[in-house]
């Protein structure tokens, strides 16, 4: 019978990683300014990778909130339909409601959720940008 | 069909098409990097494009067809199409750019850096531009037979070798241009008849749509009937028509009931109602989420993408094509409402596809507006099947030359646009009883449950694997192209199984995402290591230029 592998790692062996030079000089050159969160955003590191996954996590949960008001406001239509008729037959201006809501108000509808879409997406980027540009505020 | 300005409207749409192709191919040849020259598309004029392209035979006859055969339910279409780009803002549009890139297979490699799952992608763009090929030929066989008389099968073949030799000469290359200068001409050609369709209703008094008494005919006609049916006379009677049968009515008959089609004003003008018609509101849900889903797997949309300067360009781009596509969607309703009223009989003889064509004509008479207006539509019908066919087949043979035939050559590329040409024409020529918006819905159904789960899950969940990936295409994918087998060469079937096979969407959709995200969670090893790698590249603004 083999020995159970112990899979937590021998602390006097060597890690996989490489060994590195650090040059104090450079460390401080760089300093605490964008340049620092810049690098930790491209090298991946645990404060970069946070900040992506927040970006990530603000535009996902913006696209997903608009998508359910759409879902509700548009897809809940067949239903409401199905379940009282007497909406369909209900008129505007001579036209039976269905036809205005799906044939004209469907599409401004459309157009003011994405348009709502690209002035959040994008003040989303903005807070991004001026989280990496100046972390310390 | 004696109107002397059909002939000259769509030779002289071809030609305006092929002239201002070779222009941009000539530019193309002087600027070596042409793509990235196109990189520079402002987002209006790139929406312009991305809108000429999009509005195919589908949107600009089917449609209306559609909404004379079966009134307010269909209404969904137009609005699905247009809420696809909702879909594709939301989810897709920026980090798709950002990605860099060109195609979805090459989407695949990039994110997931699997060369055989490129393979998988390639298959599946080139079945769905197929899929999406087929209806734009035979509606353009259609149309010229409608206009211009002669056979079906020669109108296809004509539009199929104009599209074709087009692409393959490279004129289609330089879309961005003639394809904006496309869906203006479409949207001219709707827009403008209509103010006189309106008009001509106001002075005939305003004829009911869902008249009391039923439809009736206002001239005399004689109908060729082209599918079989059958029809309840207003005598109570029924007769079983055959294609070639000649009817003839006189003006003020009344319009005998088709089999098939919703001839009944209330059944028309109303929602199906609940309870019988659980299969309907199924199907409806199941249409909704294939265009809304769909949108974002078409091969030919995507390419488009590319040539935005960064991100935030394709939002805006995104959200002008949204309201473009909108805009031009508020006028099919209105020829499928008036077509009611002006061509009853296109519900007897099966042709309700036609009703956009024959609308002026019908109810503006023979003279010279009627004449010049029908001349204006069957323009913009041709646009919309040169220019959607094009993209279409560009982005199938681009796919073709670089991922099947492996060098992507210039000589290659018009190899791969004689295949990518002909299978569809072939297709085309043997299946031409199909409702043209019913096979594009397929289309979207197929796209919807393979490229959009890849896609959603690609850009906004880092456990994706390559082996998840391919097996919810598989999955997805694979049943839907089932679906469409079934529907399009199977027997008819009825009840349930046959709304589920006619709109697979609401079943294979959920099918694909769950497939997807199960296998990716059993194989979360093979996920790539360069993931936080990839979704900075996919989501940080290149305002960082990291």
């Amino acid at each position: 019978m083999a020995a159970p592998i112990d899979p937590s790692p021998d602390p006097a062996a060597p890690t996989g990683l490489p060994r590195s030079r650090v040059v104090l000089a450079e460390v401080a050159r760089q300093g605490r300014g964008p340049e620092r969160t810049r690098t930790e955003l491209t090298q991946q590191t645990v404060v970069g990778e946070a900040l992506v996954r927040g970006l990530v996590r603000a535009q996902l949960a913006l696209a997903l909130r608009l998508s359910l008001v759409v879902a509700i406001g548009l897809g809940g239509l067949p239903l409401m339909f199905a379940i009282a008729p007497a909406a369909g037959a209900v008129k505007l201006f001579g036209v039976n409601l269905p036809w205005l809501l799906l044939g004209v108000g469907a599409f401004p509808f459309l157009v003011g959720i994405g348009w709502a879409y690209v002035r959040l997406a994008e003040r989303n980027e903005q807070d991004f940008t001026d989280l990496v540009q100046r972390p310390e505020r | 069909m004696a109107n002397p300005y059909l002939v000259p409207a769509i030779v002289a749409v071809t030609l305006i098409t092929v002239a201002i192709g070779f222009y941009g191919l000539k530019l193309a040849r002087t600027t070596s990097d042409f793509l990235v020259a196109s990189r520079t598309v402002s987002p209006n004029w790139n929406a312009a494009a991305i809108g000429g392209e999009y509005l195919s035979a589908a949107s600009f006859l089917g449609i209306a067809g559609l909404i004379l055969k079966y009134g307010v339910d269909v209404l969904w279409y137009p609005v699905g199409f247009a809420a696809g780009y909702l879909a594709l803002l939301l989810f897709v549009a920026a980090p798709l750019r950002r990605s860099g890139a060109f195609t979805l297979p090459d989407f695949c490699e990039v994110r997931l850096g699997s060369r055989w799952l490129r393979k998988l992608a390639t298959l599946f763009v080139i079945f769905i531009g197929w899929l999406y090929l087929v209806p734009q030929l035979q509606g353009a066989g259609l149309t010229l037979t409608t206009v211009a008389g002669g056979p079906y099968e020669l109108g296809a073949l004509l539009v199929g070798a104009v599209v074709t030799t087009n692409v393959a000469l490279g004129g289609m290359r330089a879309v961005t241009f003639v394809q904006a200068f496309q869906y203006w001409l479409k949207l001219t050609a709707l827009a403008v008849p209509v103010i006189f369709l309106a008009m001509q209703w106001q002075s005939d008094g305003r004829p009911a749509v869902t008249p009391p008494d039923g439809p009736t005919f206002r001239t005399t006609i004689t109908v060729v009937v082209e599918e079989p049916a059958t029809l309840t006379l207003p005598d109570g009677g029924i007769r079983a028509v055959r294609p070639g049968d000649e009817l003839t009515f006189a003006a003020g008959d009344p319009v005998p009931a088709v089999s098939g089609a919703i001839t009944d004003g209330p059944d028309w003008l109303l929602p199906s109602a609940a309870g019988s018609e659980d299969q309907d509101l199924f199907a409806t849900y199941s249409l909704i989420l294939a265009t809304f889903l769909g949108t974002m797997g078409l091969p030919h949309v995507l390419v488009r993408f590319y040539t935005n300067p960064d991100g935030a360009a394709a939002r805006r781009t995104t959200l002008v094509v949204l309201a473009l596509v909108g805009m031009f969607y508020l006028l099919p309703t209105l020829y499928g409402v008036l077509g009611r009223i002006y061509t009853p009989q296109l519900l007897l003889s099966g042709q309700t596809d036609a009703v956009v064509v024959l609308l002026p004509g019908a109810a503006l008479g023979g003279g010279l507006t009627g004449q010049l207006l029908a001349a204006l539509v069957a323009a913009g019908a041709f646009a919309a099947f040169l220019s959607t066919s094009s993209g279409l087949l560009t982005s199938v043979a681009g796919v073709i030359s670089t991922d099947v035939l492996g060098r992507g050559s210039v000589r290659d590329f018009r190899l791969a646009t004689l295949v990518a040409g002909v299978v569809p024409l072939v297709l085309a020529l043997n299946v031409s009883g199909l409702d043209v918006s019913q096979v594009v819905g397929l289309a979207f159904a197929v796209a919807a449950s393979s490229f959009c789960p890849l896609l959603v899950l690609g850009i906004w969940w880092r456990g994706l694997t390559d082996l998840g990936a391919a097996a919810g295409i598989l999955a997805g994918g694979g049943a839907s192209i089932l679906a469409v087998l079934v529907t399009v060469v199977g027997s008819p079937l009825s009840g349930w199984p046959a709304t589920l096979i006619a709109q697979p969407a609401a079943w294979t959709v959920p099918l694909a995402f769950t497939v997807m995200v199960a296998v990716s969670m059993a194989t979360r090893r093979r996920a790539p290591a360069d993931v936080g790698a990839t979704m900075l590249r996919l989501h940080a603004p290149e305002a960082l230029r990291l």
